[in-house]
């Protein structure tokens, strides 16, 4: 997926632009209520200006009323750009979706648009597949290069957990027949699409409870201003309705209103670029909330392969001997396990690595033998399982030899690891011990989980034995050893019922019902129709262990929104010393002894607010679509890092904003 | 005033607070007992008295209500109790116990005393001695000094069950808590203290005149009463409502400085307590403390800022080289540090007694009251009231802060959702609307232009205090305000019913929200929710969320008030 290219380039700002100003209809206006609030404050001002009598000065006024237009459109324009982000990640996705045309099985073309869900449809290499489906027959490699930025083909067979194709992605060989399962423009990639871009993001329940709250202040900061005029008479004085109006606008909370909608849409995007698809902001909320994070041990708390690791004879064999014996045996071995015993004889017993020799007939392996080996004109080595090993050499596994093997097997699987027996020419020589290798780095990582405060449980289809010994080393919090998909659904559910929020990743379709049920299901793109179904996330990468990535997503978008909703309130304070004594000078002159910041008049002063006040959204902007930056430290350190940044910040900040413009103010003559 | 006297001052504000602080565990215990409604030693004597109320009534206490049922029931024993009073102080003339022989209330005045009394305001816009029969005092409102408390924690008690419970519609039963409040925590409370108010001379008998004869060979009346048993409620339930018309500042009401002390203690016991029951009930008493600490801190800046100003004394009588505290309108028994600490308890708590005139502190003295007032009655607060008015600031600032740690927000184990946030706000509007809202009404109309004594600003604030007061339930007068005319009293009435039950409903509604929410443990990345770093984020939240907003009024009043004064201007 392309990476955007810088936030302020003039091909997302010049279109934002453009969108800021559609946004200011009313019908969608009206979606933001204190944007909606300002632009009818700043019309009412607008129209004042034709046939009021303020007292005013004209030049202060129509500053004035300029300040407030700037202070909506600052706020949609926020919103527009975020919108462009989005769109413009969206627009790489769609544009290989365009002109699709399917051939049905009776060998007649029709445009993708028509497909219905059902319908049968055929794909030979070098096609595209024209929509969402299952593969029902026949076997190929896909790229799916398109989504997922991957060029390295998949596979995708009828049956079992990868038969899901996605349009847009292109056969390579063979031919598929596939049924399709979503309509063109319902597929799930077209509903995140339509959610990054925007167009059918609804609020997410957190972007609502803080809306209402926004509200309610201000409801309240309308009447603490409405009972002005009242007052003012009591006092003997009049307070023009333009001033009112100012300090009205810097105190309702436009600051985090203006940028909410562009956050919520920033986290969603940030999502994309890390090519994960949500299917609801609500999802990537929730991410934030996780308590409990399911993770398979395979390929995400361990490397997919397991390595040698060591060589344990049996008595009376030189481990040089089986070391020897078991190099040979997996010199035609290409897989990772066979290379890492390869390795291993290098390492600890300093053999060469010889080409296979001339006339040397490899062994393979089979499903129904399960050993594999080499036969140099009559000198056989062979490796496999154990019971494998000793059913190919049924005389040696009558002998002590074998109960030998049978012990040591036994002793490495209590250690966690997988015994791999080897036999030369029906002789046992002993035993290579697979180990499972932790991924780098994946102990700190659950340390950092653990400091957030996210238990972690390792899925496991191993022993309990040997999933205990893996969990200890990698320093997961528990783990579900021999677990079945009903053994997850149970884990989760009664994770749930004790009150937390639970995350997992999955593929297959019996993952479907517990991607479901958590919280947070991350469904691998190679996974079945089924699973993606199910999930609220698709990974295009299909890597689980993203899932720890995505919750400091999530943690992200909502410290970004808390951190900005904190700012905007905390800048009140110096709001009001701003305006309140330049309101009132006329009333009671003593009151200039709250003009605390010395701002040159009561006209500059007023107008610094404003101007504070509005050029305060755009200031914010690159932190409200990049987030603020998530440390996995406890709560309370981040608390008391963001309350000093944002809260005491947001304090202090405007006192010296609107210092430092009310002097450009008086020093240009301004008001 | 030399530093030694204005140290002094400190110290007393200092040893209170921290008096205050070692009450909060025991009275927390007591009450938290009832929360539970489990049987105490007071049961072997009180026991069959409940069960014989519940008998009568046909009550069962263990039928649990929802949040409808509880709101319901409460407010239909609040319209008939207003009722009731409305009648007894109207038909005064007719009723016996009044061998004075005095008339009926008019029926503005009888409608605002009633309201007053039954939303645990106490507003006297009379003279209790010279207006009221000794029937109407115990039956039509000392009653209510009881029954008004008891709502208040019972309210409290619901919106702890919303927190505690889990996924359940039940916050107990209106009538049992009533009643267990009533008999097990404020009537043995206040056996206790009246007795000991006695012993330290305050009268109580139904005897309502003393034929005193003076030096002069003359004949003096002076009005007795049961005053030591309206006196012990009037702090312990925060009700404020005074048997004479000076209240605590009457001899009768307030013999000793030893007195004085106990009484603001008395007025924070419960507020305080409440504090120690909400942590026990939520099953972390550091969740309790935190809100404690927190209050106190509110508390001790507020006192120790209206001590500074009335030790600074008046600028005006500075020229005329009149010198020391401001001593106007106080009790040369108390002086004016215990003064000043009086007006803030019973400011902070919604009680409203009063032993010195606010009216008669400087301006900036006179700030505090108002402001503590206008901040809801959340700093301790009044009895429930306090508690149940200062968590909806904690769910407001986990709600604005809590998101940068990363979570949805979650208070003691309750995720706060849009629903809790639309009430939290509804509640909290209802104090801006009508004091603010209702001042601006006062302040231009003829009809309450009459009202204020003063002219120029410091009239403003007589207005804007009245409103203030009535709003908050707390019934204190700046006095300098002639309110008992129609206008006032109606408008007034107004304020005291919405500023009550538009805030009790919606804590009502908020406990039964968050009753059926699941409970989520917390864990490290869970808001702390105790401690320093929220004990600060709660105190900014309530400066910001309830106090900015009377900061044009408070410009206007108090802050005008001082400058023009030592400007020199004279209105």
């Amino acid at each position: 997926m392309s990476q955007p290219t810088s936030m302020f380039s003039a091909e997302l700002v010049v279109p934002a632009l453009g969108g800021a100003l559609r946004k200011l209809h009313p019908a969608q206006l009206v979606r933001n209520p204190v944007l909606f609030t300002t632009a009818v404050v700043a019309l009412l001002l607008t129209v004042l200006l034709f046939v009021g009598h303020t007292g005013l000065s004209l030049g202060f006024q129509i500053q004035l009323i300029v300040w407030l237009w700037l202070t909506v459109l600052f706020g949609t324009f926020a919103e527009s750009l975020a919108e462009g982000r989005g769109r413009a990640q969206a627009a790489s996705l769609r544009a290989t979706r365009s002109d699709l045309v399917a051939r049905l099985p009776d060998g007649s073309k029709v445009s993708a648009a028509t497909l219905q869900k059902g319908a049968v449809v055929m794909v030979a290499a070098g096609e595209l597949i024209p929509a969402d489906g299952e593969v029902i027959a026949g076997v190929a490699s896909v790229n799916e290069a398109a989504i997922t930025g991957e060029s390295a083909p998949v596979i995708r067979e009828a049956g079992g957990d990868r038969s899901a194709v996605t349009a847009g992605t292109r056969v390579l060989s063979d031919e598929i027949t596939v049924r399709v399962t979503q309509e063109a423009g319902q597929g799930f990639l077209d509903r995140m699409i339509a959610l990054v871009e925007g167009a059918q993001r609804q609020k997410t329940p957190n972007e609502i409870a803080l809306t209402i709250l926004l509200v309610g202040l201000t409801i309240i900061f309308l009447i603490a201003v409405a009972t002005i005029p009242a007052f003012a008479r009591y006092a003997g004085g009049q307070i023009p309705v333009a001033v009112l109006a100012a300090l009205l606008i810097t105190l309702i909370p436009t600051t985090i209103a203006a940028l909410l909608s562009a956050i919520g849409i920033a986290g969603m995007d940030r999502l994309v670029q890390f090519n994960v698809l949500a299917k609801s902001g609500r999802a990537v909320e929730a991410a934030g909330d996780i308590d409990v994070l399911l993770l398979d041990k395979t390929g995400t708390i361990t490397v997919g392969d397991r390595q040698a690791s060591n060589f344990l004879p049996l008595t009376g064999t030189a481990p040089a001997t089986l070391a020897r014996a078991a190099l040979m045996a997996s010199l035609a071995d290409e897989t990772p396990e066979g290379r890492s015993i390869l390795r291993l004889a290098q390492e600890a017993h300093s053999l060469e690595v010889p080409e296979v020799p001339a006339g040397a007939e490899v062994i393979p392996f089979t499903a129904q033998t399960r050993i594999s080996g080499l036969d140099n004109n009559g000198h056989v080595v062979t490796k496999g399982a154990v019971d494998a090993i000793l059913r190919s050499v049924p005389d040696a596994a009558r002998g002590t030899a074998a109960a030998e093997l049978r012990r040591i097997a036994e002793d490495v699987a209590r250690q966690g690891q997988t015994p791999l027996a080897v036999a030369e020419n029906g002789t046992l020589l002993g035993i290579v011990a697979l180990k499972d290798v932790i991924k780098a780095g994946i102990r700190e990582r659950f340390a950092e989980l653990r400091k957030m405060g996210i238990r972690t449980v390792m899925i496991t289809g191993d022993n309990p034995l040997t999933a205990a010994a893996i969990a200890a080393e990698s320093g997961v919090d528990d783990f579900l050893a021999e677990a079945t998909p009903e053994d997850k659904l149970a884990l989760i559910r009664r994770e749930q019922q004790g009150g937390r929020l639970v995350a997992m990743c999955g593929d297959g379709t019996n993952d479907a019902p517990a991607l479901a049920q958590a919280d947070v299901g991350v469904a691998m793109n190679t996974g079945t129709q089924a699973a993606r179904e199910a999930g609220n996330m698709v990974d295009l990468d299909s890597d689980p262990t993203k899932l720890i990535e995505i919750v400091g997503l999530g943690k992200q978008l909502l410290m970004t929104r808390g951190a900005l909703t904190t700012f905007s309130v905390a800048n009140d304070v110096a709001k009001y010393f701003a305006i309140i004594p330049a309101m009132f000078l006329v009333l009671y002159p003593q009151l200039s002894v709250l003009n605390v910041m010395h701002l040159a008049t009561p006209q500059s002063a007023i107008l610094s607010a404003i101007m504070f006040n509005a050029l305060i959204i755009p200031a914010l902007v690159p932190l409200a679509l990049k987030g603020v930056r998530y440390r996995p430290v406890g709560a309370g350190a981040l608390l008391a890092r963001n309350l000093a940044v944002f809260g005491v910040g947001g304090l202090i900040a405007p006192f010296v904003g609107i210092k430092a413009i009310d002097m450009l103010v008086a020093a240009l003559h301004l008001a | 005033m030399t530093s030694a006297t204005l140290a002094s001052g400190f110290g007393l504000i200092l040893v209170f607070t921290a008096l205050v602080a070692l009450m909060a565990k025991p009275f927390g215990l007591w009450l938290f007992a009832v929360y539970e409604g489990r049987t105490t030693p007071l049961h072997r004597v009180l026991g069959p008295v409940e069960r014989a109320f519940y008998r009568v009534a046909g009550i069962n206490p263990n039928q649990e209500q929802d949040w409808r049922q509880y709101a319901v029931h409460l407010m239909l024993f609040q319209v008939v109790t207003v009722i009731f009073t409305y009648a007894v102080l109207r038909l005064q003339g007719s009723l016996p116990m009044n061998p004075r022989g005095l008339a009926g209330l008019s029926p503005d005045g009888a409608m605002n005393t009633a309201i007053a009394f039954v939303t645990n305001t106490n507003w006297q816009w009379y003279a209790g001695e010279t207006v009221l029969s000794n029937l109407s005092q115990m039956l039509g409102l000392t009653i209510h000094n009881f029954l008004s408390a008891a709502t208040g924690i019972a309210v409290a008690f619901a919106l702890f069950r919303g927190f505690a419970r889990a996924e359940t519609r039940h916050l107990g039963n209106f009538w049992a808590d009533l009643t267990r409040v009533t008999l097990y925590v404020l009537l043995p409370a206040c056996i206790v203290y009246a007795l000991y108010l006695v012993a330290s001379g305050v009268p109580q008998t139904f005897a309502s005149l003393i034929d005193a004869k003076t030096l002069e060979g003359a004949h003096q009346a002076i009005v007795v009463g049961p005053v030591a048993s309206q006196e012990a409620i009037k702090m312990l339930g925060t009700n404020g409502g005074g048997f004479y018309n000076a209240n605590s500042a009457h001899p009768f009401e307030n013999p000793t400085a030893l007195v004085d002390f106990v009484q603001m203690l008395s007025i924070f016991a419960l507020g305080a307590g409440l504090t120690y029951t909400f942590g026990k009930a939520v099953g972390n008493t550091r969740q309790g403390w935190a809100i404690l600490w927190a209050m106190l801190l509110l508390f001790v800046a507020g006192a120790s800022f209206a001590w500074w100003r009335e030790a600074a004394g008046n600028p005006m009588l500075h020229h005329l080289g009149v010198m020391g505290a401001n001593m106007e309108g106080k009790e040369v028994r108390f002086g004016a540090a215990a003064s000043a600490l009086f007006a803030a308890v019973t400011t902070a708590a919604s009680c409203g007694a009063v032993n010195a005139m606010h009216d008669s502190f400087t301006a900036l003295g006179g700030l505090v009251p108002l402001f503590n007032m206008q901040l809801g009655e959340i700093v301790i607060g009044g009895v429930g009231s306090g508690i149940y008015g200062f968590l909806l600031f904690a769910v407001l600032a986990v709600f604005l802060a809590g998101l940068m740690v990363g979570r949805t927000p979650e208070y003691v184990g309750k995720k706060v959702e849009a629903r809790e946030v639309k009430l939290a706000v509804l509640a909290i509007v209802i104090l801006p609307l009508c004091i603010l809202g209702l001042t601006a009404v006062a302040v231009v109309l003829p009809a309450g232009l009459a009202g204020p004594l003063a002219k120029g600003p410091h009239g403003f604030s007589e207005i804007l205090y009245a409103f203030t007061s009535a709003t908050a339930n707390n019934g204190s007068a700046f006095a300098g305000l002639t309110a008992g005319t129609p206008f006032y009293n109606g408008l007034l009435g107004v304020a005291m019913w919405l500023g009550r039950f538009l805030v009790v409903i919606p804590v009502l509604a908020i406990a039964g929200s968050l009753a059926s929410r699941k409970h989520t443990p917390a864990g490290p990345g869970s808001f702390p929710t105790t401690g320093g770093l929220w004990i600060g984020l709660l105190v900014a939240t309530i400066l910001i969320v309830g106090g900015l907003t009377f900061l044009p009024s408070l410009a206007l009043g108090p802050v005008a008030d001082h400058l023009t004064g030592a400007a020199g201007l004279l209105y």
